[in-house]
Parts: structure tokens; C-alpha cells; sequence
């Protein structure tokens, strides 16, 4: 199953479907994916760096590399690797207006 | 053994060598405390994808299933049956007299200890290429994880670079699932992975199992290469740029990158908690020290691939030898596991080999351009590194302090070999003269309203 993305859905087909908000746009996830899965099953980045143009899409996946933390749209930043995506998270590439 | 006066043992790491630490210290009748940033035991080797996932651990671990079924129902039991208490999805971040602070969901929690078990685990050892702070770039261990854990690839057309025995596995599981390789590049040429291949024959089915996975890859694995740089647009990775062994330009079109030599022992927690270090040439990075059995001193105990890159069979090894130490040190009868320590003797021989047939690159890594990226968490270039040897001489921190390298997020995990050995370069002396960046605390990011709410 080819995803929108840059990941690759290789097996683990029949999991429940869930909705999620990526820079506003309802996004579809399976249930028990990573924010991370679930946000390069629908786009190419997790972010955009903050000391270079690159984007970032995370590197070593098991939570110390510390390169995929993404925001939310209500504050809190979350490590991408290490969280199971939820139904209804709002999630974004760039830091929220109000981050100084 | 279980009762409130009975001293505190404390295990930070539920993989193959905490699991064993833990279920040592049960049948003695000791009540551990397993911390572990998982959300479900088993470590990065036997980790666990999240529940409602079917696939079997014939399909997930291969030939390792049995082993990996065995330490998850072991940990499952003695969690079920009240015998350990487990901090699941907790990170230790801080390591204080006698006290772990810990991060959990809750904020940080203060765990005082009587004993202290470190299983830390390793990651991906990675050298910089050029470009390699591009979206689409992944450590091996990335997509292995990917891979068992969520049943995806991180790219539609995968590339591999790096040496080791992960390089071949990762690029044949990857195979098996499914996924596009177009190519497995190894920096080891064929007459130096022999040179390490007769030491390997202290574990001959190990040895033949690698070559057999070697050649399922056909084609794909080229040994000897050289890496030019990884090409990217604005989206993140197009193609790496290489040279065979031949010195020929190869062009191989991509959008993921895997990379890794070999593992970094994972030392942060060692380091807060006074455990003193030594150089290992061989694996050309700095080790903690301890005895056979993993003793540190000051109650600390090392074990599994956090002290000794021995993988997952050395680590369940030396998780059963650290709390067998932790016990004898308590004045309390230890099983003895004399047959356990001459097989950790053949697994290190075997290990050392491996060291030598896929050897860390480092002529690779002293010729990177100076606007090559170093530091992945601030873009601290091979330069800026050269440049504040140069200014500020060869020794670790001052560098560090100079150019920001291993300030970053990551606190030089994915940096720090390749800066110390750029710095020696620049100053002439050896990397182990170069130093080691200091461990500070916290050893993970924690947002400062965790320690508000600290009980």
C-alpha cells in the first residue's frame, strides 16, 4: 500500500482507521502507528529546521537523536518516534504564531 | 526478600540484558525496580510492536524468535505476578547520589537506590557524508525499527551505506518485507573483512547465517566503496553519489538513505553516575569500565551492549553476571555462572573480529569537506570543528565549548566520534588524547514544567 508520503506501509493492514490534523489538514492514520508513521504516511517532513533550510524526518527512531520533535497546535512539542499517534491530534511542521 | 528493609535494586533498560538482570534478582527474592523508555519490555533487538499488531516473532526477529518469545514472557510473568515494579515510557535523565530522576508521563519522579543496574543498550554508530542532514536519511537502526515496529520502509527506493553486521541484515530483511534496495554500500573492502573473518569462527553458525543473508542481497552489496555525497532537493533525499572500489563515479537514485557502522555504546547515565572510562582502540570509542562481571564500583553495575558490544546473546549474558555481582557484593549466595563467562569469552573474540573486518572510517571522516555538516542538531560544519582545534587546541570539551558540537539535542550522541577524530587531526595527536565530552544532565530534553510538578 503505497502512502501519500515517504513512508512505505509494507504490512500491518488491518488496523482500525483513525483522523488526525496536520497543519490543519484532516489527515488518515492506522491505529497504532507513531506520530512520526503517521505524519510521513501523509507528507515527506516532520518539520522544518531551525539552524538550516533542510527539513527534518527524523533520524535514528528510538528516541535519541531527538531530531523529530513536532509541534502541536496546543503548545506542547512531542517526540515523534516515541508517540502513538490519537484520534483528533492536531499536530504541525512549524512552530506555532505565538512561539517566540 | 521483599519487604521494605531489603535493599532497593534499580534497572535502567528492559532489554535482553536488563530482562535477565531483572529475573536474576526475582529468584533471589528481591523486588527490582525496571525502568525503561518502551512502552513494552524487550529493548531495541526484540522490540515489540504496539499492541493490535498480528505479525509473529518468526516474521519479526527470524531466526532470533525463540530467543526474543523467551525474554518477553519471562518479563510479561514476572510483571504480571507482582514481582517487579516496571516504569514503562520513563527516562532516566539524571543520576544524583544515590538517586535516579525520572521522566515519565507524569513529569520527573525521584527514585532513590541502593543498587544500581545500567542496561543501557547502544545506537547506531554513524559518520558523516555530505548531505546527510537531509530529510529521507535514517540510521540502520531506523529502519529496522520501521520496520518491526510499524511494518513500514522510510522511503520507496532505499540505499544502505555504513558497514557491520547490521548493514546486511537490515538490507535483507528489508528485501523480505518488500521494499525497493537499490543498493548496499559497505566502506569495508573485501581483503579487510577477511582479515577480521577468521576470528569469526568462534560462532560458526553466526558467521554462516551473515554470509548466507549477504547473499540474498546479490547485486545489491558493494564492498569497498567511497561516498562523494548524498545528492538532495528541497523534499529531502535524490540519489547517492559514490565511487566503487574500483575508484568508478556511481549515481544511485533514492529517497532514503540507511546508515550506520556498527554501535555506540550508549554511556550517558554510566558517565552521571562516576563510572570512570577507558579508549577502546578497537571499537574506537570511549568504554566504561567494570570487572568481568560488571561491576563499576560505587554500586554500580554495567551490562549488555551500554559496556560491551557483545549484541543480544552476550546481553542476556551479562545481565544474569551484573546481578549475580549485585547479589554477591550484598553478602547474599549468587548463582555461580562460570559456563557464562567463557561464553562471554568466545562472543567477545567474535566481537573483535567483527570490530576488525567492518572497521569504523575513520580516513572517511578526516577528509570530509569543511562544509560538510557535522553536528546533525545545529548544523555545526567539519570545518567549525577544525577551526576551533586549531584555535583552541585538541581536547574534547574545549572543542565542544568552541564550536558547539555535542551541544545539540542529541548531546553528541551521533557527533562526537567524528568531531574528536577531526580534532585530532587538527591538533596531531590520537583521538583517545582528544578526550570525551563530559555526560551532563538531563540526558534526555524535559520540558521545565516536568520539574514543577517533581514528587
Amino acid at each position: 500500500m503505497i502512502t501519500a508520503g515517504r513512508v512505505v506501509r509494507l504490512a500491518e493492514f488491518d488496523r482500525a482507521q483513525l483522523r488526525f490534523f496536520l497543519d490543519g489538514q484532516m489527515c488518515a492514520a492506522l491505529v497504532g502507528d507513531t506520530v512520526l508513521t503517521a505524519m510521513l504516511a501523509s507528507g515527506h517532513a516532520l518539520r522544518k529546521f531551525e539552524f538550516g533550510p533542510e527539513l527534518r524526518a527524523g533520524f535514528c527512531l528510538m528516541g535519541a537523536c531527538q531530531d523529530c520533535w513536532v509541534w502541536q497546535e496546543e503548545g506542547p512539542r512531542l517526540r515523534a518516534c516515541s508517540t502513538l499517534v490519537t484520534e483528533g491530534m492536531r499536530l504541525r511542521t512549524t512552530p506555532p504564531e505565538s512561539w517566540p | 526478600m521483599s519487604d521494605a528493609s531489603s535493599p532497593l535494586v534499580v534497572i535502567v533498560g528492559a532489554g535482553p540484558a536488563g530482562i535477565r538482570a531483572a529475573a536474576t534478582l526475582v529468584e533471589a527474592g528481591f523486588h527490582p525496580v525496571v525502568i525503561d523508555e518502551g512502552h513494552r519490555a524487550g529493548g531495541q533487538i526484540y522490540r515489540r510492536p504496539p499492541t493490535g499488531f498480528l505479525r509473529t516473532p518468526e516474521q519479526l526477529y527470524g531466526s532470533e524468535a525463540a530467543k526474543a518469545r523467551a525474554l518477553h514472557a519471562l518479563f510479561d510473568r514476572l510483571a504480571a505476578d507482582g514481582r517487579l515494579t516496571l516504569c514503562a515510557g520513563s527516562s532516566v535523565i539524571a543520576v544524583q547520589e544515590g538517586r535516579l530522576h525520572v521522566l515519565g508521563e507524569g513529569g520527573v519522579q525521584v527514585i532513590g537506590y541502593d543498587r544500581l543496574i545500567l542496561a543501557t543498550g547502544a545506537s547506531d554508530r554513524v559518520a558523516p557524508v555530505s548531505g546527510w542532514q537531509s530529510a529521507g536519511v535514517y540510521s540502520l537502526g531506523a529502519a529496522q525499527i520501521a520496520l518491526k515496529a510499524q511494518g513500514v520502509a522510510l522511503g520507496r527506493r532505499i540505499v544502505l551505506i555504513g558497514s557491520g553486521p547490521l548493514l546486511t541484515l537490515v538490507g535483507a530483511q528489508l528485501l523480505k518485507a518488500g521494499a525497493d534496495v537499490a543498493a548496499v554500500l559497505d566502506t569495508s573492502r573485501w581483503h579487510q573483512q577477511m582479515r577480521g573473518g577468521w576470528q569469526l569462527a568462534a560462532r560458526p553458525i553466526v558467521a554462516l547465517r551473515g554470509l548466507a543473508l549477504r547473499a540474498r542481497l546479490g547485486g545489491r552489496y558493494h564492498a569497498g566503496v567511497a561516498f562523494e555525497r548524498i545528492e538532495v532537493d528541497g523534499q529531502g533525499v535524490t540519489a547517492m553519489r559514490w565511487r566503487d572500489a574500483g575508484g568508478r563515479a556511481r549515481l544511485t537514485p533514492c529517497d532514503m538513505i540507511g546508515m550506520g557502522w556498527h554501535l555506540r555504546a550508549e554511556t550517558h547515565l554510566a558517565d552521571l553516575a562516576g563510572c570512570s572510562f577507558t579508549y577502546d582502540e578497537q571499537w574506537r570509542q570511549w568504554l566504561p569500565k567494570t570487572d568481568e562481571m560488571g561491576r563499576a564500583g560505587n554500586g554500580v553495575y554495567l551490562a549488555g551492549d551500554g559496556v560491551r558490544l557483545l549484541g543480544a546473546d552476550g546481553a542476556e549474558i551479562a545481565g544474569r553476571l551484573a546481578a549475580a555481582a549485585c547479589l554477591a557484593d550484598l553478602g547474599l549466595p549468587a548463582p555461580s555462572l562460570r559456563a557464562d563467562l567463557r561464553k562471554l569469552a568466545r562472543l567477545e573474540r567474535f566481537a573483535r573480529g567483527l570490530a576488525c573486518a567492518f572497521p569504523w572510517p575513520a580516513a572517511m571522516v578526516q577528509a570530509l569537506p569543511d562544509d560538510a555538516i557535522v553536528c546533525r542538531c545545529e548544523n555545526v560544519t567539519a570545518g567549525d570543528v577544525r577551526q576551533s582545534a586549531g584555535f583552541g587546541g585538541g581536547e574534547a570539551n574545549r572543542v565542544k565549548s568552541l564550536s558547539r558540537v555535542g551541544m545539540g539535542r542529541c548531546q553528541g550522541r551521533y557527533c562526537q566520534l567524528a568531531a574528536v577524530e577531526l580534532a585530532a587531526v587538527q591538533a596531531g595527536c590520537t583521538p583517545a588524547a582528544v578526550g570525551r565530552f563530559r555526560g551532563q544532565a538531563p540526558v534526555r530534553p524535559a520540558p521545565i514544567d516536568a520539574f514543577l510538578r517533581e514528587g
